[in-house]
């Protein structure tokens, strides 16, 4: 009678590596997220030019520049915050990772400050026309995407402030981390596409 | 060893089983090609492009036909042959892993069948889709509604519902209709299986189809698009005229509305109510444009895109409570009183 | 060998009352609970989902019936069918995932239970959503608000002007939740496929459920966005004023059949993959030989995959798309059923020169073969455009994708219901009583599915809740409700079999169908902790070589 008693347990080969569950399951995050913004790209896309009526996306986008920089940057600083980290180099860590959790404080303020001009000064909401509809559901996705990223970076952070991340957590922080480089991306997506093909 | 009877004997025992299955479904096929009346069988059609069509798909099922009967001829072989015997317990078949060579043959045969698939498709898609109209051909613009069809000729300035009428083409004439399909609220779809395959109505879309009928008849469709309650009862008859006739039921159509003198009454209801507001009668004051165009009502053969016979009845039934024949409609339930219901039928029913 | 006693876990500990077992369902992570909870969630959305069926077989048994109102038939079809896809499909998807990877792999659990756990919440939650919409808010004609617009939905029927009431913002709100919950399941087992493997399972060595797994959610992970894009872009129409799908405001209706296919249609693969991986774990063991051409196996299922993707736009052939258009959809149609085509020839080629035995799960998986191959060639039939642009929208097309969803992913279903039931349990399903299930479900099944072919082909078009009579379609859809009724019955066996069996099945031991897989190492049901310590493997059937150690599969492989 077989059982699992009776199994092998020698082995040959030497060691066993198989990749981190963390690593797998963020890019199949990333893949997924993938997926969503690119149908939101693709609806964008598919629309522009259609709308009937309405401001037109050369009228009214100025190009985010500063919110551009801010976010970019920060995908620098949370690179520099993780190296501090892997070197054991808690205050500078808690520093970048601040200047990471600044940086995307910004590009949502500079954000929102665009979307109320857009809406008081152009005229330009959700349902005025295809191009309000398709603009403000591809970049407020990415911004929640953004928020919900800053939340997790000001979660690790008040967590860093009382002692409680580790050594044991680089590679939490590094998934984190991954994501925040996903969403950067992303915005480069959404960047190119409405700010500069797009108009 | 296996003794060459018991081989003999599961080869029979394959093919009768074999036999009965294929006997089962032949029966059944059977009905799609059988004649009665009304019966709208995709390959009984009487026009193009059901015609071209029908010719490719009679090739894609014998291909299909002939690869089901080798697969299940192989099963059917397999599982009497390699079937579990008493005293097989005591070893184990030989264990293969695959062969390259089988694999090789069974990936290149399938490509070559997908390869004849294509072609046979390409061809009668692009035969289909790109025919243009010819100078003589009937041009008519089909309009979905929840659940009627709204059916207009431009160039004859003839407006009508729920049935599309078609010259029949012969030798001496070709007349094809091509239909520009529109709609003005939910995506529908228009279905005559004897005539064409479907096409959508897609509101902010025009689609365009035609159909090329040899023989003078009745031809029932559906809707094949489900577009809210009553999708069920929203029926279309595509008539099929001889030339002559068909010209004959163009002037008639053409014509306003009869003013008979009878039914004066029913008239005045008519106008009075809220009858206009939805529906026009060519040559009156009633140009609504929410419902079916009334001017020439008694010429059809249903009503209501067929949720009942053109009779004095159903007229009458529709008129009192059109929610009761087609519940969800969007004609309301007038709250009119006996008398001005058979009034208001006895005006409908000079609208010839 | 020795034997190891090893302690039977709680399922048949006395002495634990019915609230403290319910708390430890509610609070489980265990995958193994949680993978039985899926499938006996999933079995009680197909029994009501199946009893709608009846009722819409029922009315449209006779012409003009009036066994049930219009608008009641239009939500049981709507109904029906997102129950079926979502509640019943995807949930078994997710349940045989995550019951079975984990101990096919030799490891201790999933990667993430917890997540593990949130997603199957998530899914109830979703399907609780969907079924609560009967008693919301008040929608047409006072009959509750349950979707009434189609399984998928289309626009602009869905939009706020032909939609009013909540029913479509139900169908919206609970898919969201179940794809977070499918989402995450997805996430869960690749990691754990990927990264948890025991000793000495390579990628070529893991059972090939565990490999379709694989494929299965990472199709998930690419397919449900577009359906999840789609449905928010619907909300912000609906509830802000988009127009995404407004054609009046110049939105397109063709636009939401784009997305919702780009999802829909790998979503069917989604599902019939996981029929596949039961039936390539089942035929084998019932043959007595390895699955033939194991590598050719894992290349046909991720081509399939990755055609998958390519094909959505052949369930819109009548959209009016330009001829160009419909040749490309149509020339990867054929595509993709080059690579099935090849898992068929392999089936074959696994009983071809084997010692084939008749018990249930081999049954079902015979009759698999049988119609999947039917199913596969009306699809090939459908995907031959001309043909379609008379067939789609029919009967025909409902009778294809019921023999593929019916005859072939429940069925395959049932055959791993069968089959890994007596691992779950401890003990197995009475025979008699799944032989009356099997041959009850198998005929009703064709006496309905085979017939409903034909209504299609003589012009019934689908989503009507009644016909006239003189069409030819009368008696051809009597024969369909009839068969139904067999197949209630049959189904009806199976619930009490599944139940009876839990506690008066004979004794299964570790391996009752003697099979090669890890799962069937241990005990039935398995302890918690699964193997007392890391299995180590040398080949694809690490049963087998201890079995035949004189001919193990290493020396082969």
């Amino acid at each position: 009678m077989t059982n699992e008693a009776s199994l092998p347990k020698t082995f040959e080969a030497s060691d066993w590596k198989l990749p981190s569950a963390r690593k797998v399951a963020l890019i199949c995050l990333i893949l997924t997220e993938t997926g969503l913004f690119s149908i939101f790209v693709a609806g964008y896309v598919f629309y522009l030019g259609k709308s009937l009526t309405g401001p037109t996306p050369r009228e009214v986008l100025d190009l985010p520049v500063l919110s551009t920089i801010c976010l970019l940057s920060s995908s620098v600083t949370i690179t520099l915050a993780e190296r501090a980290f892997s070197r054991d180099r808690v205050g500078r860590f808690k520093m970048f990772w601040l200047l990471t959790i600044v940086l995307a404080a910004i590009f949502l303020a500079s954000t929102a400050a665009e979307w109320r001009r857009l809406i008081y000064q152009k005229g330009l909401t959700i349902s005025t026309n295809l191009f309000g509809t398709t603009f403000y559901s591809l970049v407020g996705l990415h911004a929640s995407h953004v928020i919900v990223g800053m939340s997790l970076l000001l979660l690790v952070f008040i967590f860093s402030l009382r002692g409680f991340v580790t050594i044991m957590h680089r590679e939490r922080l590094q998934m984190i981390s991954w994501y925040w480089h996903f969403v950067d991306a992303v915005w480069v997506v959404v960047f190119t596409v409405v700010y500069v093909i797009g108009r | 060893m296996r003794r060459r009877l018991d081989r003999h004997n599961d080869l029979l025992r394959s093919l009768f089983a074999f036999a009965l299955v294929c006997v089962v479904f032949m029966g059944r096929v059977g009905t799609v090609f059988g004649d009665p009346d009304g019966v709208t069988s995709i390959f009984r059609p009487l026009a193009q492009p059901a015609q071209e069509i029908k010719e490719t798909s009679l090739l894609v099922l014998v291909i299909c036909a002939v690869i089901f009967l080798i697969m299940f001829g192989l099963l059917v072989y397999s599982l009497i042959r390699f079937r579990h015997r008493p005293g097989d317990e005591a070893s184990e078949p030989p264990q293969i892993y695959g062969s390259n060579q089988i694999e090789m043959a069974w990936t290149v045969l399938p490509i070559l069948i997908v390869f004849v698939l294509i072609l046979v498709t390409s061809r009668t898609i692009a035969d289909i889709q790109n025919r243009k109209a010819s100078p003589g051909a009937l041009q008519a613009t089909v309009t979905g509604h929840q659940w009627w069809w709204e059916i207009r000729y431009p160039e004859l300035g003839i407006v009508t519902a729920n049935e599309l009428h078609v010259p029949a083409s012969d030798q001496s004439r070709r007349r094809p209709t091509f239909l520009k399909l529109q709609s003005a609220d939910v995506a529908h779809s228009f279905w005559v299986p004897q005539l064409a395959g479907k096409t959508d109505l897609i509101p902010n879309r025009e689609n365009r189809m035609w159909i090329d009928p040899t023989q003078p008849g009745t031809y029932l469709g559906n809707c094949a698009e489900y577009c809210g309650t009553q999708h069920a009862r929203m029926l279309i008859r595509v008539i099929v005229h001889p030339p002559v006739e068909f010209e004959r039921w163009v002037t008639e159509q053409r014509r306003p509305a009869a003013e008979e003198p009878t039914a004066l009454e029913g008239r005045r209801v008519f106008f009075r109510n809220s009858c206009v507001n939805c529906h026009t009668i060519r040559g009156t004051s009633a140009q609504g444009a929410f419902g079916p165009d009334l001017t020439h009502l008694m010429s059809r053969q249903t009503l209501a895109s067929g949720a009942g016979l053109n009779t004095t009845e159903t007229l009458r039934a529709w008129v009192r409570d059109p929610q009761r024949l087609k519940i969800g409609c969007l004609m309301p339930n007038m709250q009119m009183t006996d008398t001005e219901v058979d009034q208001i039928v006895s005006y409908l029913q000079t609208l010839k | 060998m020795a034997t190891q006693e090893i302690a039977l876990p709680g399922l048949k500990q006395p002495g634990i009352s019915s609230i403290d077992r319910l708390h430890g369902l509610v609070v489980t992570v265990d995958h193994k609970k949680l993978g039985l909870m899926y499938v006996g969630t999933a079995i009680g959305f197909l029994v009501v989902a199946g009893l709608m069926a009846l009722a819409i077989r029922l009315q449209l048994a006779v012409p003009n019936n009036t066994f049930l109102e219009p608008d009641v038939f239009n939500r049981f079809f709507t109904m029906h069918g997102t129950s079926m896809v979502f509640l019943v499909g995807m949930a078994l998807v997710s349940g045989f995932g995550n019951y079975l990877v984990p101990l096919m792999i030799g490891a201790r659990d999933m990667a993430f239970p917890r997540l593990n756990a949130f997603g199957y919440w998530m899914y109830i939650f979703g399907g609780l959503l969907l079924y609560f919409s009967y008693l919301g808010a008040p929608g047409l004609a006072g009959h509750g608000s349950a979707p009434d617009v189609g399984w998928f939905a289309y626009a602009p029927l869905t939009g706020r002007a032909f939609s009013r009431g909540h029913s479509t913002d139900y169908w919206i709100l609970s898919l969201l939740l179940t794809s977070v919950g499918s989402t995450v399941s997805a996430i869960n087992v690749i990691a754990t496929a990927v990264s948890l493997r025991c000793k000495g399972m390579t990628l070529m060595r893991m059972p090939l459920l565990v490999w379709l797994m694989i494929v299965v959610n990472f199709m998930i992970l690419l397919a449900l966005p577009a359906l999840s894009a789609a449905q928010i872009m619907l909300l912000v129409d609906r509830y802000l004023g988009g127009h995404f799908f407004d054609t009046q405001a110049g939105g397109s209706a063709v636009v939401w059949q784009h997305f919702f296919w780009l999802f829909g249609h790998p979503e069917v693969y989604i599902l019939i993959i996981p029929a596949f991986a039961c039936v390539s774990e089942i035929v084998p063991v019932f043959s007595r030989k390895p699955i033939f051409g194991y590598p050719v196996m894992v290349g046909a299922t991720v081509m399939i995959g990755l055609i998958s993707t390519s094909v959505w736009a052949h369930h819109m052939f009548s959209v009016g798309m330009a001829s160009v258009g419909n040749i490309f959809f149509a020339i990867s149609t054929f595509t993709v059923a080059v690579p099935t085509g090849i898992k068929i020839f392999n089936w074959l080629g696994t009983m071809y020169g084997g010692r084939i035995r008749f018990d249930l799960p081999m049954l079902f998986c015979i009759a698999f073969l049988f119609q999947f191959l039917i199913a596969g060639l009306t699809g090939m039939m459908l995907g031959v455009a001309p043909f379609n642009w008379q067939l789609t929208d029919s009967y025909f097309v409902v009778a294809h994708f019921h023999y593929t969803l019916v005859g072939g992913f429940l069925f395959g279903i049932f055959a791993g219901i069968y089959y890994w039931y007596p691992k779950a349990v401890g003990r197995l399903l009475d025979r008699r009583l799944g032989l009356l299930h099997f041959w009850l479900f198998t005929i009703g099944f064709h006496v309905t599915f085979d017939t409903m072919h034909f209504p299609g082909l003589l012009g019934m078009p689908r989503r009507i809740f009644t016909y006239d009579a003189g069409r030819g379609w009368e008696t051809l859809n009597l024969i369909t409700s009839i068969g139904a009724l067999l197949q209630a019955v049959a189904v009806l066996c199976l619930a009490i079999n599944l139940v009876r069996s839990w506690k008066k099945g004979e004794e299964a031991g570790n391996d009752p169908w003697d099979a090669w897989t890890l799962e069937w190492a241990t005990t039935s049901p398995p302890p918690e902790y699964n193997f007392a310590s890391a299995p180590v493997v040398r080949s694809r059937r690490p049963l087998w070589d201890l079995k035949h150690p004189e001919d193990p599969d290493w020396k082969y492989e």
